[in-house]
């Protein structure tokens, strides 16, 4: 299951975004995936997620597979929208 | 008594005792394990004791200085328990290795990737793995880090720098100052020094090699000098300026609220200069009824490409949002000059002040200039946005500046995207031609902001940055307050509203002149608002409009400004 979405947030994912959305993966049981520019890391890895120096206008797409991959993605979708990062597309 | 010279960070005085941060020595041999279980354990307990000591951090950070400081921690914590980092641990303990050299290892591996990276906001995040892998270390080594939250005393704090997880232990009630060896007006340590308002020297080099715990120190954050074991005359004269300051900024405090207003009634404008979304908070701190200048160029500097329409749409919907509702003049780009960006990669010139910049730029560069102007627009709708071009020095340049703007407007109506309908455009006079024909100029902007820095330098032709002429730099030359006054008789007389945003507009022999000749708005660093809200509330407008046609008369900047002291007085 995956979705994409394009990064609004003026600074890209810098590292307040960055703690938000491996924040809101983390409780999950689900493996996540955050996959920019051909490259994908784990979400939550924070390391992993700032080290792919997003920036703002890109589009990154996030696939999650396991028991509770639905509700994972619908928390990141609920971060990224209401914290104004990014907006689904 | 010894002086040290470094960066001015953060301006104030403060007379303590030095406390010299000094980290404990955290080493550790390699060496080959033989129960990788045991091992496994050991690293496993000292992150649970590492990360209830930073939830603790946290908290105290929250309390003492609010989420968005705080926040650091919580990255810290997500550092911690990064399951790629911990998952890398373990790889390199199965290895049969010590705990403290797989993380030293794994730490360093990650500390240099965010270093070799382009971005600077990138490479500084090598600090924070850095801070995260020392704690778990010392967690590790079983060695306990200072607690600088014990501070219980009135100090000044000396370090080789400060990391984010020091300064948010440090209590403002008795740390007053900082001098640090390392670092500039925009490093951690600045940025928090002035967050506090406590005053900081930075890039002194040599302080923690120079400075003995416990000696008495002074700083002066304004002049960024250290004196340490000063003399007794000398403590005490500075003792008398710290509590001149500290009274004179109190007593400044009641203007926050009160309006901007001439002892006989005439209201003015006081706003604020501003570089950043984020100076906003200063100007709002000192009570600025609005932005007079919103100099754009931070956007487009120190990184390696042009900035998106999106993330100028974010800045100026963010400086609008704060603004609710006041003011906000937007300065469109103004680079060139002394101000460079290299990816633009633009020749350099004999002349750079009399050559290739500003609208001279955008107009040649449209594509750089309409993305800027359509991320204005859409933000309008956030705010009371007022725009203005920078450098016009004819007619058709404004004319063709404003046609660019127009027609941007019009694409996004047909895109259906809002714009506000009551954006204000105006210019800045900053070149003399601009101020001569200012006439014309007030028939076709909706206002004028005179830029006195540029207007001055480019009226004596004396380049304010070579110390050889600086001299000339005079700001109460008579043909520059006669350029003035032309421009503010132009815009009045065609019912247009003038303002100034250069250093002039807060500074106190030139606020009494200008308010004689009616200026409307007067635009300054944050600092200065309630100063020169102080000022005008004790000066007659009625008067100084009769007093200013002695001044105009006036044949020189030294008799000028002789006279402005002796009214005040």
């Amino acid at each position: 299951m995956e979705r994409s979405f394009k990064i609004t947030a003026s600074e890209g994912i810098h590292a307040r975004p960055a703690t938000l959305l491996v924040s809101s993966a983390t409780p999950y049981k689900a493996d996540v995936q955050l996959t920019y520019n051909n490259k994908s890391v784990n979400l939550k890895s924070i390391m992993g997620v700032m080290a792919q120096g997003i920036p703002a206008g890109a589009i990154v797409t996030i696939s999650a597979e396991g028991p509770d991959e639905a509700e994972l993605l619908n928390k990141v979708e609920e971060v990224m929208v209401t914290q104004g990062l990014g907006e689904k597309c | 008594m010894l002086e040290i010279n470094g960066v001015a960070a953060s301006n104030g005085i403060a007379l303590a005792n030095a406390y010299c941060l000094v980290e404990p020595e955290l080493s550790f041999e390699k060496y080959e394990i033989t129960n990788i279980e045991a091992e496994l354990d050991r690293l496993k307990s000292a992150i649970s004791r590492t990360k209830l000591e930073l939830e603790e951090i946290r908290d105290s950070a929250m309390l003492k200085f609010g989420e968005e400081r705080a926040a650091i921690f919580s990255a810290h914590l997500l550092i911690l328990e990064d399951p790629e980092i911990i998952s890398a641990l373990e790889a390199k303990i199965n290895e049969k290795v010590n705990a403290e050299f797989a993380l030293d290892e794994i730490a360093s591996m990650y500390a240099q990737l965010f270093e070799s990276m382009e971005n600077e906001y990138m490479k500084e995040r090598a600090a924070d793995i850095r801070d995260v892998s020392k704690r778990l270390l010392a967690h590790l080594l079983q060695i306990e880090l200072p607690d600088y939250s014990r501070i219980s005393s009135e100090v000044i704090i000396v370090a080789e720098d400060l990391t984010p997880s020091i300064t948010a232990q440090l209590d403002k009630q008795y740390v007053k100052g900082f001098v640090t060896d390392i670092g500039g007006k925009t490093s951690h340590s600045a940025i928090l020094a002035r967050a506090m308002e406590i005053p900081a020297i930075v890039g002194t080099k040599t302080a923690t090699k120079t400075i003995s715990h416990g000696s008495p120190m002074i700083i002066d954050g304004l002049n960024g000098k250290v004196v340490v074991h000063p003399t007794e005359e000398i403590h005490e004269s500075y003792r008398l300026l710290e509590r001149k300051q500290r009274e004179e900024n109190e007593l400044l405090k009641k203007y926050i609220e009160l309006p901007s207003m001439s002892a006989d009634g005439h209201s003015v404008e006081i706003a604020g200069n501003i570089g950043k979304p984020e100076d906003v908070d200063a100007v709002l701190k000192n009570g600025g009824e609005g932005i007079g200048l919103f100099r754009t160029e931070f956007l487009y500097m120190d990184r390696d490409e042009l900035p998106s329409e999106e993330e100028q749409f974010n800045a100026y919907k963010t400086v609008l949002t704060k603004m609710a509702g006041r003011p906000t003049v937007v300065r469109t780009l103004d680079i060139g000059g002394d101000k460079e960006l290299p990816y633009l990669k633009l020749p350099a010139e004999m002349n750079p002040f009399l050559g290739y910049r500003a609208i001279r730029l955008c107009l040649e560069q449209t594509e750089i200039f309409r993305t800027q102007l359509r991320a204005l627009l859409r933000a309008s709708v956030y705010g009371n946005l007022k725009i203005m071009f920078p450098m016009i020095a004819t007619l058709d340049e404004f004319r063709a500046a404003k046609a660019l703007l127009l027609e941007e407007k019009h694409k996004l109506a047909d895109e259906e995207i809002a714009v506000s309908e009551q954006i204000e455009i105006g210019m800045m006079v900053e070149i003399p031609s601009a101020a001569v024909i200012a006439d014309l100029f007030a028939q076709e902007a909706d206002f004028l902001s005179i830029g006195t820095n540029d207007l001055i330098q480019y009226t004596l032709a004396a380049d304010r940055m070579n110390e050889r002429v600086s001299y000339l730099y005079q700001p109460y030359h008579p043909a520059v307050l006669r350029l003035i006054k032309m421009v503010i008789d132009a815009a009045h007389n065609n019912g247009k509203w003038v303002g100034m945003c250069g250093e002039m507009a807060g500074d106190e022999i030139a606020v009494p002149i200008l308010l004689g000749l009616g200026l409307d708005e007067f635009s300054m660093s944050s600092s200065s608002i309630l100063k020169t809200r102080g000022l005008l509330s004790k000066l007659s407008k009625e008067k100084l409009a009769e007093q200013v046609k002695q001044i105009l008369l006036l044949k020189t900047s030294s008799e000028v400004e002789q006279y402005v002291k002796e009214v005040l007085n």
